[in-house]
């Protein structure tokens, strides 16, 4: 966020075009993040999180959500991306919700991402092997066997399930699934009522 | 004691202390109306459309430090309030809905009048709830209270499916409530408040610019009494008259799109800027990017952390009830000997009044047809200021701000965030009845008033003596203004052909009417009509229609870029 010159004397501050240009570049820089929420677990609560994102028209790359170990708890893990300012908006409004219980930007520091990804891939002839090596190489399992096919589990970051999707043939996908991201802070920092 | 859901309805509303339900019966809250009908300490009003229930139980809310309220019944019931909460809603305003909602067997099987009245008004309330069990009623009316008038204030829904009023359950009010995902900031960060004054002290060309959040947060005596005592300039936003007095010398008057041209200039070329529960909207610092071109600090006071660098970057945020914060600023500031520099204070003052003697609001009434200008300034002189003010969307509503110089908060009573055209008769209705025997007028144009004219039944049955001031221009003026500013004077569709003869309409509600043409007749017809103290007066001037709201500043400019007058174009 670099600071802008301005300039004080009203007559050349308002070249509006100059200053559009310094302004965008200001905080204007997109940015992925993952942001994080507890939320009590009633009834509606997804649909204000999920209507909060379109009515204010902010990105939602992927949202996951699930009950927390104590179950009047939800966590959501939500992937946007925005400007800064955009971004301190998004935590703002949700933390406004009601049943909003806690917000963090995991993306503020050290974190883990992690998805679930299923892909079910045509394994006959010399695919069958070729699929087992890929998914052995990827860590992934092989969850699913047919005369034709596999299903392969994979789990880590949207980095390695985007590579290991690019890395086999295209042609021998028959579907792929992805749950979106959950994550959680490294180290000390725990997201808890 | 064990009762059914819909005598606990009325229960939770009387242990609120609920003088006043507005609404409007149907079959999935025949129940509550029921048990309406065996008490007499919650009087309701029964208005002539959902609507209207909504903008009175809000102008209610808006003339008094209370919670309005409303019932309205399931479908066209619940979606006839919509534009009612979202008016609420835009303007922050404490309410609860009541709605009825089809019997919970019957919800999602498309119903007779069903509607997913929490999906619909979902994006405008504060929080909504659907009530599923009866032993959730009273818990919940009691947060939805507290939620209403807490915080940033705001409309609360509660839909409550018929068999639920029917059933029983043991009743109990609860007597305090906890919301573990809910505790707004009432005290603001003392450190803040420390570096704040700092920046006020230092300040060569300071203002204070106050909003709507001032008049909720019941703060206006502290800000006078601070302002006062830095020797600021003070400018409110629409939302925030009647927060800082209009007679005094330090108030430069409104700011924004129909702002005055100190108050504009001011904002824009202050050094620090202290802003009060007023939120930065379009309509009031015009381009954010021109805005931005000068440099200046900007303190920042509202209890709701969106409402701050939302749309302008913030150098102090002060997170806080405006009560809370200007009361600590003005202790610090007691507290210390240091004061303002009065030298650069004097010559920022000079440069003000330099700016205040373009005279921006000036205006001749000649012998000729009525300026509507004239006819609000009148209206102020005849009611000594005193009178509430309640008005609709339009030109009349902007003369209604710029010439009514309110000295008080809540007596200035308007639809700002949404501009709901049918607001400020039923919000009348709602003041009135907050207010028996003061006066009340409704500042309307004859395209407004329209949008709820049907409230004139209302009025009669609950015997509300509001005037009704209609500017009738003859046209949908501020869209005519638009276009004749912006769209070459092609008029398309804002001329109103075929109005009523509004006095006999009114006449025929059993109120009085009159016309009223000619310039000399203006005083004494506001006069007359404040005599009657138990009459609805509709007063239907006939005024200029070629008549603009100036200053402007068009949508997208800079605050300094204003057309002051006609000449100016
Ligand atoms: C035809 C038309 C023309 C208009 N022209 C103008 C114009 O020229 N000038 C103008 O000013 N407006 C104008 N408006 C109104 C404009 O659209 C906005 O509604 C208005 O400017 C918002 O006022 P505000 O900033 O005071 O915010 P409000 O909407 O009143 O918001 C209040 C703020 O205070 C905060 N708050 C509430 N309670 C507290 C508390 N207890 N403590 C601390 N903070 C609190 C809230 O969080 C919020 O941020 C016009 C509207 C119409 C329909
Ligand atoms: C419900 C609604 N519909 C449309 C508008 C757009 N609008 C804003 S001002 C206006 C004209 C109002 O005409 P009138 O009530 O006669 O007031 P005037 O401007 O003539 O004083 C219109 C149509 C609105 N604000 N509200
Ligand atoms: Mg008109």
């Amino acid at each position: 966020m670099g600071a802008i010159q301005r300039t004080s004397d009203p007559s050349t501050a308002l070249d509006a075009h100059w200053l559009r240009g310094l302004l965008a570049i200001q905080n204007k820089t997109i940015m992925r993040h993952v942001i994080s929420l507890l939320i009590e677990n009633e009834a509606g609560a997804l649909s204000r999180v999920s209507g909060l994102f379109s009515a204010r028209g902010y990105n939602i790359e992927s949202l996951t959500v699930a009950p927390t170990e104590d179950a009047s708890l939800s966590r959501m893990t939500i992937v946007t991306s925005g400007s800064d300012d955009v971004v301190e908006q998004i935590t703002k409004q949700l933390n406004k919700l009601v049943e909003v219980v806690k917000v963090v930007d995991l993306s503020e520091s050290a974190h883990i991402e992690r998805e679930l990804m299923l892909v079910k891939v045509r394994a006959t002839g010399k695919d069958r092997e070729e699929m087992k090596r890929m998914a052995d190489i990827f860590r992934g399992r092989i969850i699913d066997v047919t005369d034709t096919s596999y299903v392969i589990e994979l789990t880590g970051n949207q980095a390695k399930l985007d590579s290991f999707v690019g890395a086999i043939d295209a042609g021998l996908i028959l579907e792929t699934v992805r749950s979106g991201i959950c994550g959680v802070g490294r180290g000390d920092r725990v997201l808890k009522v | 004691m064990v009762m059914t859901g819909a005598e606990i309805v009325i229960r939770c509303l009387q242990e609120e202390k609920v003088d006043y339900l507005f609404g409007y019966p149907g079959g999935a809250v025949l129940y509550i109306y029921d048990e309406l009908f065996k008490q007499d300490k919650v009087r309701h009003v029964l208005v002539r459309h959902e609507q209207a229930a909504i903008h009175a139980a809000d102008g209610y809310a808006r003339s008094t430090e209370k919670v309005g309220v409303a019932l309205v019944t399931s479908g066209p019931g619940a979606t006839n309030a919509v534009t009612g909460i979202a008016t609420a809603f835009c303007d922050s305003i404490p309410m609860v809905v009541i709605s009825g909602q089809v019997p919970s067997a019957a919800i999602g099987q498309d119903a007779f009048q069903e509607v997913d009245t929490v999906g619909i008004t979902r994006p405008c309330v504060k929080h909504n709830f659907l009530v599923r069990d009866v032993r959730d009623i009273a818990p919940t009316i009691k947060k939805a209270f507290y939620l209403a008038k807490t915080g940033r204030p705001g409309p609360v829904l509660v839909d409550i499916p018929k068999d639920i009023t029917a059933q029983k359950c043991e009743f109990e009010y609860p007597q305090t409530v906890s919301i573990r995902s809910y505790s707004p900031v009432v005290k603001g960060h003392q450190g803040q408040i420390k570096k704040a004054l700092q920046l006020l002290l230092e300040a060569r060309r300071p203002m204070i610019y106050t909003g709507g959040g001032v008049v909720l947060g019941d703060a206006a005596d502290k800000l006078t009494a601070l302002a006062r005592k830095l020797g600021f300039p003070c400018t409110n936003t629409l939302m925030g008259l009647g927060g800082y007095p209009a007679t005094d010398p330090q108030f430069v008057g409104m700011l924004g799109m129909h702002g005055n041209y100190e108050a504009n200039m001011g904002m824009h070329y202050c050094d620090v800027l202290l802003a009060v529960g007023a939120r930065f909207d379009d309509r009031v610092i015009g381009s954010p990017d021109h805005f931005a071109s000068e440099p200046r600090k900007i303190i920042h006071i509202d209890i709701d952390p969106s409402s701050i660098s939302k749309r302008v970057k913030v150098d102090v945020p002060i997170v806080g009830d405006v009560g809370e914060v200007l009361g600590e600023l003005l202790a610090q500031l007691e507290a210390t000997s240091e004061r303002p520099h009065q030298e650069s204070l004097a010559s920022w003052w000079k440069q003000i009044d330099e700016w205040r003697r373009r005279d921006c609001l000036k205006f001749t009434q000649g012998e000729g047809l009525i300026k509507p200008q004239y006819v609000i300034q009148k209206l102020w002189e005849v009611t000594a200021g005193e009178a509430f003010v309640t008005s609709d969307v339009g030109q009349h509503q902007m003369w209604a701000a710029q010439y009514y110089k309110f000295d008080k908060p809540r007596r200035w009573v308007n639809s700002g965030g949404l501009g709901t055209m049918g607001f400020g008769l039923p919000a009348a209705m709602g003041v009135q009845l907050a207010h028996p025997g003061s006066p009340v007028a409704c500042v309307t144009g004859e395209g407004s008033i329209q949008m709820n004219i049907q409230e004139l039944s209302t009025c009669k049955q609950f015997r509300l003596p509001i005037k009704v001031i209609l500017l009738n221009n003859g046209y949908l003026g501020m869209v005519r203004q638009w276009q004749e500013l912006f769209h070459g004077n092609r008029y398309s569709e804002s001329y109103m052909d075929a109005l009523p003869d509004f006095p006999k309409l009114a006449a025929a509600y059993g109120h009085v009417g009159l016309r009223v043409d000619k310039p000399g007749d203006v005083e004494g017809a506001l006069r007359e009509a404040f005599k009657q103290k138990n009459d609805l007066v509709f007063l239907d001037f006939q005024v200029d229609a070629t008549e603009n709201v100036y200053p402007m500043v068009q949508g997208g400019k800079g605050l300094t870029d204003m057309i002051l007058s006609a000449e100016d174009l």
